[in-house]
């Protein structure tokens, strides 16, 4: 007798046809170019431009015998830290406001967190020297009302780049809170009101826990996207303020010394990845997912 | 006339019936054939068809729009080929985007003379040009051209234009007097602290620091002393701009009140009427741009293009739209007033005048300048 092997709706067959696309993708845009730059870390760097396949482990000895490259991975993991710190206190309120609201048109609150990536992030980037710079909006008004002599040094330096990278990732954080508000079920805050809670406690005892994931997910983006970032330290930095990603780049760009650009590439891959890894293992990912997706 | 792949084979047949060809060769021949039908795609055929543009990579800015004005357009007016422009802020960037592109991809690049050629001559990006084909080459400057013909006897680049990078100042704030008093000393004077720019240029950086420290730049004898002279400049600065749209701005909008700078870029904030002045110190680092054609590219359509450009009409016609002195040797071309009165002009045809980099001496040390500049400006 032969057996018929019919499809049923949950067939693993069909699940592995439907991810089949998507893998391939996967395989041959990322885990392919992961693979060769991991490849490119034990070739040698012969003179800018120009590197040979001869194996060697040199530049991973360079990478962990000089600490200038340890202390640049130091400084970024805390600006990536600070500015997602910063992002989480920023952004927990607007999001709050926009779950909390009455508004009738709240969709019109939403789409202003979403209008600002309509503009090129570099010419975002660029506007703060208009508005930070020693003849920017700040300096100008400040020296003609009289509050200030010579212009305020905003620009160039750590902060100016931290400003930029909240600029950049703060619609990020509101979003990923404010969907994870908005999963909350309100009966929840009114029982607790119901149980004597003040407004302040049902916000601390209720809410504030239940949007933690939510916080967690942006603390997460924020941190990854900004301990990443090399456009924002460059234009609104100085040489000082430069990040890991910088390094990658002059290394790769203005020395064109690939082996080692491969390194240190994925060095920051492998740190970064370490912290995904770490949040996933305890938070999941599906709610950054929430939040990307809305 | 042509032969189809018809009318091959039928020959191919015929032959083979009359005992003229092997049953072997025959074979080989028809699966050779038959391979190349098989493998004859769309895009082979565009591939294969007439060149209808080129690419060009330049600088951007002030310098591209006098290219792309004064000769690009008046060249796909006259030959209906088109160039397809691309720029960068830094050439390590765009040779980092050869490296990783087909051969062909990037044809034409603006490039930054001597130093930068020797790269392209290590990364085996070279051409072969067909000095015949460019008959304006004969008003080329020869000292400009020796350089590149020591690197390779045939040539991959013409030289285009020279300038030098001097000293720009905000004369606002520095008068022409203590400017041309200090020279290249007003890049570490303490009394401009937090207000003095530089070019985020290893070559530059080591060039002004050996002028500062009385050294030949095409012969440092003490790197200690250069590299402590580097961070007192750094530790002065404000900003080391990468383009030359960025120096531009950070002087128009008085963020840096000196810097060392290009000198077109700089005449292009004076026609604009901004308070900046230049000198060429005594040493100044001259430096010569070449049309560079990369491997790969159409050779003809890029020399016949590069021949137009240095057409005298259309050089002049550039040269004073972008500020720099053309490489037309003015003992042989009648150049303008205008040019004449450019920074770094040379009319001596000469070039003695003017400082250059021992392509030799600055290849040796690059890469590891390179990489001790890139610490230094990031604070090291």
């Amino acid at each position: 007798m032969v057996m018929e092997r019919r499809w049923t709706l949950y067939d693993p067959r069909l699940a592995w046809m439907l991810v089949a696309p998507v893998l391939v993708l996967l395989i041959f845009f990322l885990v392919l170019p992961i693979a060769v730059m991991a490849a490119y870390t034990f070739f040698t760097f012969v003179t800018a431009g120009v590197e040979t396949s001869a194996l060697t482990t040199a530049n991973w000895h360079e990478f962990f015998t000089d600490s200038y490259y340890s202390g640049f991975l130091l400084k970024t993991l805390r600006v990536g830290a600070i500015t997602a710190l910063l992002c989480g206190v920023l952004g927990y309120f607007p999001a709050y406001f926009i779950w909390a609201t009455t508004f009738r048109h709240k969709w019109l609150l939403l789409l202003l967190l979403i209008v600002p990536f309509w503009i090129s992030f570099t010419i975002r980037t660029f506007s703060w020297i208009n508005i930070l710079g020693e003849q920017g909006v700040i300096n100008v008004a400040l020296i003609k009302f009289g509050i200030i002599n010579e212009p305020l040094p905003m620009l160039y330096n750590e902060g100016a780049v931290i400003l930029g990278m909240l600029h950049f990732l703060l619609p990020y954080m509101i979003l990923n809170v404010y969907v994870s508000l908005e999963g909350i079920d309100r009966t929840l805050i009114s029982a607790a009101r119901s149980m004597g809670c003040t407004s302040a406690q049902a916000f601390r005892e209720v809410t504030l826990p239940l949007s933690l994931p939510g916080l967690a997910a942006g603390l997460l983006l924020c941190f990854v996207l900004a301990a990443g970032s090399y456009v924002t330290p460059q234009l609104l930095g100085s040489g000082r303020d430069a990040l890991f990603g910088n390094l990658i780049y002059d290394t790769i760009m203005g020395e064109l010394n690939w082996p080692m650009g491969a390194t240190l590439s994925i060095v920051l891959f492998v740190v970064l990845g370490f912290f995904a890894a770490v949040y996933t293992r305890y938070m999941g990912m599906s709610q950054i997912v929430k939040g990307l997706g809305g | 006339m042509k032969l189809t792949t018809t009318k091959r084979l039928e020959r191919l047949h015929d032959r083979h019936a009359n005992g003229d060809l092997s049953r072997r060769t025959f074979l080989t021949l028809t699966a050779a054939a038959a391979a190349a039908a098989g493998l004859d795609m769309p895009w082979m055929r565009r591939a294969l068809a007439a060149v209808q543009e080129v690419r060009f990579d330049g600088w951007g800015g002030t310098v591209q729009d006098a290219i792309d004005k004064y000769a690009f357009q008046p060249y796909t007016a006259k030959t209906k080929l088109k160039v397809v422009q691309g720029t960068f802020g830094d050439e390590d960037e765009i040779i980092t985007k050869i490296k990783t592109a087909k051969p062909g991809d990037y044809q034409v690049i603006h490039s930054s003379g001597v130093n930068y050629y020797i790269k392209y001559v290590n990364g085996g990006l070279t051409s072969e040009i067909n000095e015949a084909n460019i008959p304006n080459m004969a008003n080329v400057l020869q000292p400009m051209i020796e350089p590149f013909r020591k690197l390779t006897p045939k040539l991959s680049a013409v030289p285009y234009d020279y300038g030098t990078t001097g000293i720009a100042y905000n004369t606002k704030v520095i008068s022409p007097e203590e400017a041309k008093e200090k020279g290249a000393a007003l890049l570490l004077d303490k009394k401009y602290a937090g207000k003095v720019g530089g070019y985020d240029d290893m070559t530059t950086r080591v060039w002004y620091a050996a002028l500062a420290t009385g050294q030949d730049p095409n012969n440092i004898k003490d790197m200690d002393t250069i590299w402590a002279k580097v961070r007192e400049t750094r530790d002065l600065a404000k900003k080391f701009w990468s383009s030359g749209a960025e120096l531009m701005d950070l002087l128009s909008k008085g963020e840096i009140v000196v810097t060392d700078a290009w000198s077109g870029r700089v005449a292009a904030l004076q026609d604009q009427g901004q308070p900046i002045g230049y000198l060429d110190p005594a040493g100044s680092y001259a430096w010569m741009e070449d049309m560079l054609i990369l491997k790969g590219s159409p050779m003809a359509e890029c020399e016949e293009l590069i021949n137009f450009m240095l057409d005298p009409a259309t050089s002049i016609a550039v040269a004073e739209g972008q500020s720099y002195p053309p490489s037309l040797d003015p003992t042989k071309v009648k150049l303008t007033e205008k040019i004449e009165k450019l920074p770094a002009f040379d009319k001596t045809g000469t070039m003695k005048s003017l400082t250059f980099a021992d392509p030799t001496y600055w290849a040796t040390n690059e890469d590891a300048w390179t990489k001790q500049w890139n610490r230094i400006s990031k604070g090291a």
